[in-house]
């Protein structure tokens, strides 16, 4: 068997039935977040410079934290990323996360996130790998059937 | 995009392309020229291979400067996994997954 060294850039990609505005709105609003991010709720007024965090569903702790570095609606949205539900990934270096949303042909839009910066992440690396497919998985269920993920 | 699953049992059907797809899981974001050194194969036949990969959406393609680099996308395969998987009992293919790994390594 083979294992798997976490790479230090990292791409996902899905097509989804929505519009670009639908897709930002389910990346920017909690009332989304909560229903396909681990029930996590987004907080950031989506500005260049300012911060981006990710709360804990009952609003107690903050999972994620990090700073807006490109933002342009409904195309394109980075910030940087510090994992703080994991004491080792907490001591990390900042990675990135880059949203990007193509508008594609027929209503069917693609949705790219990549998730880069890792080198001096190698525990965040290692712990998003799986976390990206169930999140975007999850975002297209919700947006095409209105409901998320069943489990 | 009309059938998004068709593309991809189709992409996977196919050793070559379950191999290169093996490659990408072992290191991301290789060029061409990196994947082609590995195959015996053509780079043009290489090239075919990585576009059905692409477009069934399980190799996303990067530029980096004058470079393309590619990259493994699991998402279409996470998709087949929820669509299949999740309606019957996980816990259930999850056991015979793990004891087809255990016997294999020991054989």
């Amino acid at each position: 068997m083979t294992t798997m060294t976490a790479q230090t850039t990292q791409v996902y990609s899905v097509f989804i039935r929505a519009t670009p505005e639908q897709i930002w709105d389910a990346i920017t609003k909690p009332e989304f977040t909560a229903k396909y991010f681990y029930g996590s709720l987004v907080d950031s007024d989506f500005e260049v410079g300012g911060e981006h965090k990710s709360w804990s569903p009952d609003h107690s702790q903050v999972w994620v934290e990090g700073v807006v570095q490109d933002a342009d609606p409904p195309k394109r949205l980075s910030y940087t990323w510090r994992a703080l539900y994991d004491e080792e990934t907490a001591a990390e270096e900042p990675s990135r996360v880059t949203w990007e949303i193509d508008p594609g042909e027929n209503g069917v839009a693609k949705l790219t996130v990549v998730h880069d910066q890792l080198e001096g992440a190698p525990k965040t690396a290692a712990n998003v790998a799986g976390g990206w497919m169930y999140i975007l998985s999850g975002m297209k269920t919700l947006l095409e059937t209105g409901k998320p993920l069943a489990g | 995009m009309t059938d998004d699953g068709d593309l991809v049992f189709r992409a996977l059907a196919d050793p070559t392309r379950r191999h290169l797809l093996d490659r990408l899981f072992e290191r991301d974001g290789r060029t061409l020229t990196e994947l082609e050194s590995e195959l015996e194969m053509t780079r043009f036949g290489v090239m075919k291979h990585l576009r059905v990969l692409e477009d069934a959406g399980l190799v996303v393609t990067r530029r980096e400067g004058r470079t393309k680099l590619h990259y493994l996308n699991p998402v279409p395969i996470r998709l087949i996994h929820d669509r299949w998987i999740d309606k019957y009992t996980e816990h259930r293919v999850s056991a015979l997954a793990e004891l087809k790994t255990e016997l294999e390594a020991a054989g």
